[in-house]
């Protein structure tokens, strides 16, 4: 048992200073019958070889993983990793320390906590940000109940027909035992993917208590979100903007810029792997004044008796080991060791690189778009798009499978979340993908539209 | 004085003879502060020529002008900065760190490397299924493995953490008992609960009866027969509860809950006493949520990310989260026709890459050395409650399983707080316990020592604690002063909730 180092003697030491005989001994007040029960019936331990062979199998088996072009995304997407990323997550230091309870013994932890969000206010333009969430979808969940806690008077929970289903989804199971709400989907633009503004002018009324927009959405359309925000605040109501592709935001102005009130999002994109979904990291910039009815951990700088600079967590009253039934969520452990890789991703990318990033993505989706519209095949919506965009297909099944014989993966069918877009293809384009590639994609296509 | 970057027990020489010794730097400079203007440490391959820059291609009038305030810095001072920040922690793989409830074993490190594997980190999860045949698979054996260690029906893997876990299994009773017909509007939970049940339970709408355990420690079955009633949805129970205590009346709680149609919600928490030992399936729970990143090893990266699978009973399975896992005579696939499932609680499938080391783990230790990680994580704590018993009484007589809560005298003999007993263990290189948890024992040290710590860290740390006990008695300022050998003496966390300073700020 080579993760135990209690030799046979160890044992009999410590059993005897106990003044027990056998370890069996220690839980014999464990009921009988559940004790004669309690084996585990599962394999014997595996040398460390042995798991990796046992584990590497099953990877390889995963095909899909390596050798495809790949054009998915809808939510997760494929950027490049600097190596320093995982040289500082992969520091046992870091990996193997516990949520920062003991300020002195943690401020490694907590200082880049506080740097995390820092980056999150900069990049929202937002006045306060957590310590992290699960991922994008359960923080958007955690901002409409931000926003009940904020006006618990008012009923209607208008959700973007546009934002990712996933988000909606998790927005649904959270709300679903809370009595008194009511949740509204705001079509989009059949045109332009947009969210359709007049809709939201139809239910804009002291009812509304948020309206939630992906941005960009969730077919790659880059939302109106000033007006979507401004409407939403003609009624009294809070604006809530969720991004999936943290990466938009080093381009497009920032939802605080267009007056949202609590910005939330998916980290992955900042340096994490894809991993087949998770973990990834949320995100959640709010505005100062609503800061009490924030969820999640907060670090806050503050000084150490000698008068230096520290670190630790705080306004904790807030949190459910403090305030159990009356907490403003339940959350406790989170993801800080993807938001660690966030803040080095980003302080590595910088001010000029993440928006070169930002751009580059932009540029060779747009290219990748003029090349397969050159080859006849048209997007669906005209909206303006980051870098992802939705193709009108005859059948977009048919051109998955096409693509496939060729070891390209094309993207996303929308179909099986959108009934009315069964003609749809959500296609990614990262700096990952090169220029040549979208030819390829194109004849691909091609051969069956 | 330590300088910045050195931790724990080492002697830190005051009058150090090294002639150009660096004076001790106010902490580490923020990532902000190391900044200067057009420095960078990322290359983009290079544009086509004549391409249009991304910004005139959608329109300057959707894009910001800037990233006010941004880092800016070669890669080299990055890694610097993250590097020094990192020697700035405690960590389970550096100390002995005994958190009770929190199970900080050893991770073993090469499972780090099996979620680093290209077919494991490289797999988007919108790949169509029979391109990910091998995760699907190791995502089924994943719940088979947690079906038997914890002798329930079905599993979901998809809950991102325990607390979420908590809210999936909450949610599927409601959703069972309203299947039925029945609203019901009430949840108990024990005085002694982890902050995330009630928590929890307010978030799935369910109101909290506090059900109180007895003068022994432990819940008696006659309480939760006095508080059940045709109103109450469930029990949640941590076994063993905070106290370290295991619930002796547990199968005859089950019973009465059932009786009156109440669900048992197993808090999983402090599995790692249970394995091979007794299965929560057995005691008669209809819900356990596990934790993998405390009984299953996945690292606790400063607070995360985890994982919370839910295990359930037949008649809860039909409500669990989407998706779910599903195998026909093509493969593994999911099953997109649940019509009762609670829905989703996140993105995508669940958290992979820890599934992933989880995974690993129980593949290392197999069924025999996970029932021997529980019992030798038994008889760590049992001999540490021991062995510091005659300075620190255990708070309850009853036998303890993985942890041991102990008490003391030294604040109303010496006026040093728990605390403060805290705060001193970090000089000598320890984590300290959880202190004032649970909230039934005042001043309440709460030691889980796990099974992978060597008898010799054992006898180190009840010298550190007797010492501690002798310093309360006879030196106490040495102790109200601690830590001293830290990067920072310590901190005013009252200043910092007195007046939030929570992100850096360019001076004007």
């Amino acid at each position: 048992m080579r993760f135990m180092p209690q030799t046979e003697s160890d044992v009999a030491a410590m059993l005897e200073t106990i003044g027990a005989r056998h370890l069996d001994d220690l839980i014999a007040h464990v009921p009988a019958s559940l004790r004669a029960s309690a084996t585990i019936k599962l394999e014997r331990g595996l040398s460390e070889a042995d798991v990796v062979r046992e584990i590497s199998a099953l990877a390889a088996r995963n095909t899909g993983a390596s050798g495809f072009l790949s054009f998915l995304g809808a939510g997760y997407y494929r950027h490049y990793v600097p190596a320093a990323v995982r040289a500082v997550i992969a520091r046992a230091e870091f990996a193997t320390s516990y949520t920062p309870y003991q300020a002195e013994a943690s401020q490694g932890t907590t200082q880049a906590i506080f740097e995390f969000q820092t980056l999150i206010t900069q990049l929202t333009a937002m006045e306060v940000a957590n310590a992290s969430m699960y991922d994008g979808a359960s923080a958007a969940a955690e901002a409409v109940l931000m926003a009940r806690r904020l006006m618990p008077k008012r009923p209607v929970v208008a959700l973007s027909r546009a934002l990712w289903p996933e988000y909606r989804a998790t927005i649904r199971t959270y709300l679903s035992a809370l009595d008194g709400l009511d949740i509204v989907e705001v079509p989009f633009d059949d045109a332009t993917g947009a969210t359709d503004l007049s809709a939201l002018d139809r239910i804009a009324n002291d009812r509304l208590l948020c309206m939630v927009t992906g941005y960009p959405n969730a077919l790659g359309i880059i939302e109106p979100l000033g007006a979507l925000a401004q409407m939403t605040h003609r009624a009294g109501g809070l604006a809530i903007s969720a991004t999936a592709e943290g990466i938009a935001l080093g381009l497009l102005r920032a939802p605080g810029e267009l007056g949202v009130d609590i910005a939330v999002g998916e980290g992955q994109s900042f340096g994490l792997p894809l991993q087949f979904g998770g973990p990834g990291v949320g995100f959640m910039g709010a505005r100062l004044t609503h800061l009490r009815q924030m969820p999640g951990r907060l670090v806050g700088q503050t000084r150490d008796r000698d008068g230096r600079r520290a670190f630790c967590l705080t306004l904790n009253t807030r949190e459910q080991h403090i305030r159990r039934e009356r907490a403003t969520s339940n959350i406790c452990t989170n993801h800080s060791l993807c938001a660690l890789a966030a803040t080095v991703y980003l302080s590595l990318m910088g001010r000029a690189g993440l928006r070169e990033l930002a751009e580059r993505n932009v540029e060779l989706a747009h290219q990748a778009a003029a090349v397969l519209e050159a080859a006849g095949i048209r997007r669906r919506f005209s909206g303006p798009f980051f870098n992802e965009f939705t193709l009108k297909l005859a059948n977009p099944s048919a051109a998955l499978e096409a693509a496939e014989r060729r070891q390209i993966l094309a993207g996303v069918a929308l179909g099986n979340d959108y009934s009315e877009l069964s003609d749809a293809l959500l296609v990614s384009v990262t700096e990952m993908n090169r220029g040549d590639e979208f030819s390829r994609l194109a004849a691909a296509i091609a051969e069956v539209r | 004085m330590a300088s910045a970057g050195r931790i724990g027990p080492v002697a830190v020489s005051e009058t150090s003879s090294t002639p150009h010794r660096i004076e001790p730097v106010a902490g580490v400079p923020l990532i902000f502060e190391l900044s200067s203007e057009g420095r960078r440490a990322t290359d983009l391959s290079p544009r086509a020529a004549g391409e249009r820059r991304g910004a005139e291609i959608i329109g300057v009038e959707l894009c910001r002008e800037d990233l006010p305030g941004f880092p800016e810095l070669s890669e080299p001072q990055v890694l610097r900065h993250f590097l020094r920040l990192s020697q700035l922690n405690f960590a389970q793989a550096l100390q002995f760190y005994p958190l009770g409830s929190c199970t900080m074993k050893y991770n073993p490190v090469v499972n780090d490397e099996l979620a680093a594997l290209p077919g494991l980190a490289g797999l988007h999860p919108a790949t169509p299924v029979h391109l990910a045949q091998g995760a699907l698979e190791l995502l089924a054996r994943m719940e088979a493995a947690l079906a038997e260690i914890t002798g329930m029906d079905a599993v979901s893997l998809h809950p991102a953490a325990g607390a979420q876990g908590e809210l999936t299994g909450l949610l599927m009773v409601r959703a069972y008992h309203r299947k039925r017909g029945e609203v019901r509007h009430k949840v108990i939970i024990p005085d002694t609960s982890h902050g995330t049940n009630p928590a929890s339970c307010t978030l799935a709408g369910f109101e909290v009866i506090v059900a109180k355990s007895n003068r022994r420690g432990y819940l008696e079955a006659a309480e939760v027969r006095r508080l059940v009633s045709d109103d109450v949805a469930a029990m949640m129970v941590t076994n063993p509860n905070t106290l370290g205590i295991f619930e002796p009346e547990i199968q005859d709680i089950a019973a009465a809950l059932h009786e009156r149609g109440a669900m048992l919600y197993l808090d999983g928490a402090n599995m790692n006493a249970l394995l091979g030992v007794a299965k929560p399936g057995h005691m008669g729970a209809d819900i356990v949520q596990l934790n993998l990143h405390k009984s299953f090893s996945t690292p606790h990266g400063g607070g995360g990310p985890g994982a919370g699978p839910v295990a359930v009973k037949k008649h809860l399975e039909p409500f669990l989260p989407m998706p779910r896992l599903k195998h026909s005579g093509a493969g593994y696939e999911f099953d997109a026709e649940r019509p009762d499932s609670i829905g989703r609680m996140r993105s995508f499938h669940n958290n992979f890459g820890m599934i992933v080391r989880a995974y690993a783990y129980i593949l290392a230790l197999g069924g025999d050395g996970l029932g021997m990680a529980s019992r030798l994580a038994i008889l760590a704590a049992n001999y540490l409650r021991k062995r510091l018993q005659p300075h620190f009484p255990s708070a309850t007589g009853e036998p303890s399983m993985h942890e041991c809560v102990l008490s003391h005298e030294l604040e109303k003999r010496a006026d040093v707080s728990t605390l403060e007993i805290a705060k001193r263990l970090l000089d000598f290189g320890i984590h300290p316990p959880t202190i004032y948890f649970p909230l039934v024992v005042p001043g309440a040290l709460m030691i889980e020592p796990t099974e992978t710590e060597s008898k010799e860290i054992l006898d180190s740390f009840v010298d550190a604690m007797e010492r501690i006990y002798d310093e309360a008695l006879n030196d106490p300022e040495r102790v109200k002063n601690a830590p001293q050998n830290l990067p920072v003496s310590r901190v005013d966390e009252a200043g910092a909730a007195r007046h939030p300073i929570l992100r850096w700020e360019k001076k004007a």
